[in-house]
Order: C-alpha cells, then sequence, then structure tokens
C-alpha cells in the first residue's frame, strides 16, 4: 500500500502545534501597537491595584482639614481634596477597587451568560426562546439603569456594585456565545463525537467551549471596560460604593462641588476613568483582531 | 440463512418545518446479517443518511422517528433511553462521515480524540487510552502513529483524517460500522485505499457494514446486500449479484443505464428523466411514477408495498404483483441490457 506522508513536520524537530498557534497569535497581537499599549496599561494597573495601596505613605480616609483643596504640588502629586486627603493615594487606593469591581462583575457575568448561551444554543427550541427573552429583556433596560435598579434593592457598596454590574454583563455574553454555539453546533465533529456516544454536557463542556472561547476572551476585555464605567457612574450617582470610599465615581460626584475654584479634583479621577476603560477598549480590540481567523494571513 | 445483526422494519422518520412535515423517511426496511455489508444507494436527498442517523437514533432537533422498528440483537433501538443509546452509539454500532475534513474537533490532538471514547466505554486511564490509540492508527495504516497522536486534525491529509475517523469509530470494537458516503470528499486514488481498509478490518474485525453512498461503483466493489433508495423509501433489496445482473425496479434500472460503460461506446449516457419528487408534495401513488416509463393509472393511484418477489428478494413496484395489467416493456428494456452485458452483439437502439 502507497502510504502517504504530508510535507507538513514528520522527522524534523519543532515544537507542538499549541505552542506554535500561540507564538503566532504573540506575533499578530505585538504587531498591533494600540493593543501593545493598552496590555501593558493593564497589566501596570493591575499591580498597582495589587501593591499600591502598599506603597502609599499617606492615609487615603484621614481628613486634614488644614491641608483642604491645595493644588498639585511637589508634595501632593495630584493636589488634596474638599477634606484635604491627598488625592494621588486615593486615586492608588481606588484603582485596586476599580480592578476590583471590572474584573470581578465580568468574571460573575461571564460564567453567568456562557452558561445560560451555551445551553441556550446548544438545546434550542423552548429552552432558548425562554432564555433569550429574558437575556432580551435585561437588554432592553439601559444598563446603567438596570445596575441602578439593583443597587438600590440590594443597597450601595462595593460587592452589591459588582453584583450589579454583572448582572448586567449576563445578557451580553449570553447572545455571543450562544450565536457561536449555534454555528459550532451544526459542524459535523459535533455529530461525531454524539455518534460515540458522547453525553450533551461532555460535548458542551469539552467540545463545544473550547470551539466559542475566542468571542468569549474578546468579549471579556471589552466588557470590563464599560463595567468600570458603569460602576463610576454607580457610584457618581451615590448609589455605588460610597464615600469616603476612593472610588472614582464617588470622588468624582464628591469634587463636582469644587469643580470651580479646585478643578483638579474631577480632573485626576476622571482622566484615571478615561484611561483605564481605553486601555481595555484598544486591548479588546487588539485581541479581537490576533483572534479571528480571517485576519490571519 | 445467515443471523440477522441489525433488521430495519418499516421506518419511519419526518421533519416537522414551518412548511409542514417533511417526510424524509418513509417506509424502509432491511437486514444486516452478521459480518457482511449492506449497501443503501440513493440520490441526494434519497434518505440514506437520515435512514442511517435514525438507527443512532441521531435526528436533528425538528425532526422524529415516527413509526417502524429497528432491531438490534433482538432488541428494539427505538425503545432505548437516552443514556442506554449513548452506550450503544461509539460501542456497539460506530458510524464515519462524509466530510473528514470537518468531523474531527479543531482544538484537540488526534490521540486526545480517538482516547476520548476509549476513556468513555471502556474506563481505561488516560494512558492506556492513549497506547490504544496509537495502536488503532497503526490498525488503520497511519505510519509513525507515535508521532500523528500529538498532531492536529489541520495537520493531516485528508484521507488520513479519515482514517482517523475509522480509528476512532473502531475504537470499542463496535458490531457494526455506519460509514456514511466515507469516500466522497476523497480523491480517487485514496478512495479506493480507503474503501480496501474498511473491508481488510471489516474482514478481521468481523463487523458489520452499512456502507452509504451514491456510487454503484462502490456498492459493487465493497457490498454483499444492497438497498436501493428512492424518495425515501427502498424501492428494492436484494444481494449485490442479482442486483447488478437483474435490477427489477424501474429505478435501479435506470440507474443502470446511467452508467458509464467501458466496453460501449455511446454518444451521451443514459439519463432519468424528470426530477425527484419534492418531500413535500410527494406523489399519492408510487413515488416513482412520475419518472417511470411504465407507470400506469395503477401507480399513479396506489403506493406499492415493498413485495417479496419469487427469488425472495424485496422490490416496490406493482411490475412485479398480480394487479398489474399494463405493459412491462421496462424490463424488456432491462432483459436487453443484460443480455447485452453477458457478451451478445446487440447494441441498444432507441
Amino acid at each position: 500500500m502507497v502510504q502517504h506522508t504530508p510535507v507538513a513536520g514528520i522527522g524534523q524537530k519543532r515544537s507542538s502545534p499549541r505552542v506554535e498557534a500561540y507564538k503566532a497569535f504573540w506575533r499578530r497581537l505585538s504587531k498591533n501597537k494600540a493593543a501593545v499599549v493598552g496590555g501593558v496599561l493593564i497589566l501596570f494597573f493591575v499591580l498597582t491595584g495589587f501593591i499600591g495601596p502598599l506603597l502609599t505613605t499617606l492615609d487615603p480616609y484621614e481628613p486634614q482639614i488644614s491641608n483642604k483643596l491645595k493644588p498639585p504640588s511637589a508634595e501632593h502629586w495630584f493636589g488634596t481634596d474638599n477634606y484635604g486627603r491627598d488625592i494621588f493615594t486615593r486615586i492608588i487606593h481606588g484603582m485596586s477597587i476599580t480592578m476590583k469591581v471590572g474584573f470581578f462583575s465580568v468574571a460573575l457575568g461571564g460564567i453567568v451568560g456562557v452558561f445560560f448561551g451555551i445551553i441556550s444554543g446548544y438545546y434550542g427550541g423552548k429552552l432558548d426562546t425562554v432564555i433569550m427573552r429574558i437575556m432580551d429583556v435585561l437588554l432592553a433596560f439601559p444598563g446603567i439603569l438596570l445596575a441602578l435598579a439593583i443597587v438600590s434593592v440590594l443597597g450601595g457598596s462595593v460587592q452589591n456594585m459588582i453584583i450589579a454590574v454583572g448582572v448586567f454583563s449576563v445578557p451580553a455574553f449570553a447572545r455571543i456565545v450562544r450565536g457561536s454555539t449555534l454555528s459550532v453546533r451544526k459542524l459535523e465533529y459535533i455529530d461525531a463525537v454524539k455518534a460515540l456516544g458522547a453525553s450533551d454536557a461532555r460535548i458542551i463542556f469539552k467540545h463545544i467551549l473550547p470551539n466559542v472561547m475566542s468571542p468569549i476572551i474578546v468579549q471579556l476585555t471589552l466588557r470590563i471596560a464599560t463595567a468600570v464605567l458603569t460602576a463610576s457612574g454607580l457610584a457618581f450617582l451615590g448609589l455605588g460604593a460610597k464615600p469616603p470610599t476612593p472610588e472614582w465615581g464617588a470622588m468624582l460626584s464628591e469634587g463636582r462641588a469644587y469643580m470651580q475654584q479646585a478643578p483638579h479634583l474631577v480632573l485626576f479621577p476622571g482622566v484615571a476613568i478615561v484611561i483605564v476603560v481605553l486601555a481595555f477598549n484598544i486591548f479588546g480590540d487588539g485581541l479581537r483582531d490576533a483572534l479571528d481567523p480571517k485576519m490571519r494571513k | 440463512m445467515e443471523t440477522v445483526l441489525l433488521e430495519v422494519r418499516d421506518l419511519r422518520t419526518s421533519f416537522f418545518t414551518d412548511d409542514g412535515e417533511v417526510k424524509a423517511v418513509d417506509g424502509v426496511s432491511f437486514a444486516l446479517p452478521l459480518g457482511k455489508t449492506l449497501g443503501i444507494v440513493g440520490e441526494s436527498g434519497s434518505g440514506k443518511s437520515i435512514t442511517a442517523l435514525s438507527i443512532l437514533k441521531l435526528i436533528a432537533d425538528n425532526g422524529k422517528i415516527i413509526g417502524g422498528e429497528i432491531h438490534y440483537k433482538g432488541n428494539d433501538l427505538l425503545t432505548y433511553s437516552d443514556k442506554q443509546m449513548r452506550d450503544i452509539r461509539g460501542n456497539a454500532i460506530s458510524m464515519i462521515f462524509q466530510e473528514p475534513m470537518t468531523s474531527l474537533n479543531p482544538v484537540f490532538t488526534v490521540g486526545q480524540q480517538i482516547s476520548e471514547s476509549i476513556m468513555k466505554h471502556q474506563n481505561l486511564s488516560k494512558k492506556a487510552a492513549l497506547v490504544k490509540s496509537v495502536e488503532l492508527l497503526k490498525l488503520v495504516g497511519i505510519p509513525s502513529p507515535d508521532k500523528r497522536i500529538k498532531q492536529y486534525p489541520y495537520e493531516l491529509s485528508g484521507g488520513m483524517r479519515q482514517r482517523v475517523m475509522i480509528a476512532m469509530a473502531l475504537a470499542c470494537n463496535p458490531e457494526i460500522l455506519i460509514a456514511d458516503e466515507p469516500t466522497t470528499a476523497l480523491d480517487v486514488t485514496i478512495q479506493a485505499q480507503i474503501l480496501r481498509l474498511i473491508r481488510e478490518l471489516q474482514m478481521r474485525l468481523g463487523m458489520s457494514v452499512i456502507m452509504i453512498t451514491h456510487d454503484l461503483g462502490v456498492v459493487a466493489e465493497t457490498c454483499d446486500y444492497v438497498a436501493v433508495m428512492y424518495a425515501g423509501q427502498v424501492v428494492e433489496y436484494s444481494d449485490v449479484v442479482t442486483l447488478f445482473q437483474k435490477p427489477k425496479h424501474p429505478y435501479t434500472i435506470g440507474l443502470m443505464n446511467s452508467l458509464p460503460r467501458h466496453d460501449v461506446e455511446v454518444e451521451k449516457l443514459e439519463s432519468i428523466k424528470g426530477n425527484v419528487p419534492n418531500p413535500k408534495e410527494m406523489p399519492t401513488g408510487c413515488r416513482f411514477a412520475p419518472r417511470c416509463p411504465a407507470a400506469t393509472d395503477l401507480c399513479r393511484r396506489e403506493m406499492p408495498a415493498l413485495m417479496k418477489d419469487v427469488e425472495g428478494n424485496d422490490v416496490r413496484c406493482w411490475i412485479y404483483s398480480e394487479k398489474w395489467e399494463g405493459e412491462s416493456e421496462v424490463i424488456v428494456y432491462g432483459e436487453k441490457r443484460i443480455a447485452e452485458s453477458r457478451g451478445t452483439e446487440t447494441i441498444l437502439s432507441d
């Protein structure tokens, strides 16, 4: 019998295809300069969130009335607020709150959303209709309004803010995952593993989930930006983290009254929000391009 | 008399769409004897694949098996629960698909995919399953199998992937292998290799095979018995020699006539006039009647049943019943053809 050997591989040393695939992914991602900047910024924010609060010498909570509303100086880089607290210190502490809210709320929304999306897409029929109509109802609310409603029921705290923002992320994940599941489910290899006796749970988690992972990863990154924005918005409206918590939205809200005399009170928290949101957005866009097979040459 | 391993009786599978019921499979009966190969032939949309999927109860959501019996070793598979069916699938009855390019999951290595089913059905450890996977790849003729199991499907050629699919299907020594057009997507030389492989494995492992194809050449080469399907029904079921020497149903005869031959030169190949009926508007009588040269009022009025002829083969045609009153020149047409194939010099003329 003639044995045909494809050109790929046999006999020659090379790393495993999985490593190759990752390498190719990194190459595509690192070509996108904006995404690299976004990624580095995110890394920096995460690190700051973890170790920043340990490095600051000033107390973010303790008022020092004698020092109030000082403009930025060598001593207070971002100036002080209406209670004389150092704004730089408060922003660093706020970073860990922001990161916590961003990551945990999206993780919560992601897990719940992916689960509902995948069973909705896989089983279809009545289950699909019921789940997706509930998601439509959630989507019909403007995000902030929905989060507002949840926070006003649960009460304002960082934890409840995470829950509220998480709930409003659920439908976005559910929709995307359902769509991808619908297309993957029709592929022949799903029939093939069914014909080999695989159970539904196995097909869903072992065979469908890894194949719908790329849109999920992209959505996770992009959703963090939205979550940060929503959380700040909630706090700004006085429904999220309460003062004196150094939450950026709350800081904005407090500083609003002094905007005329001391614009740095709102400028720095505002800029911090913008940079974080921007970093996650451009990194998410870069990820999408790098993970999209259509972009590959 | 051979032992019958699988018997399908009057199987009916319908799809329920917004436009109404589509009877994809409507009265399919055949038997698969132990250790033999049964061919299911028919054109696209005749219900071959749906028949195969019905045996494993893998019909899509909007489809339903609405009648019939599928006897496997004396038990009716249609009464089995989902869980019982999962133990049958891949274990007792395995299936390979038409498109080797898309039948493997792109995110797992070949080894992971083969060992998955072994681990499920045979309770082996991951390591033992991988060892078995290497053996299986060797069995299906893949060179350097220990390297191949670490590769991803995209690194393999079409023929290789089909071999991997076969290895996966054989992982648990199934008694029945259903091959749904296993060679359609492959080029001719690889086709021959894969068919030979399936036959060799069948002999070695003593499996029964259901070969679904639209290629009469494949049937002649591999099958012992043949069920010819038309518009969701079996129109003829017989052993392969009888089918090729003495086709009975006008549709089968039409198919035979449309085959190119190396010993007769023709300007243009014969074709069967007309089209397959739309499954939503099936003719009331015989489904082949609108295209049949011998059709009579009886054919257009009443659907014939699958009847046994004198030789014990099944045919769904009024011509072979006592009710038949029309002329039967269709048969004569077929006889001429056969006479010619036996070496007489008669060349067909219109």
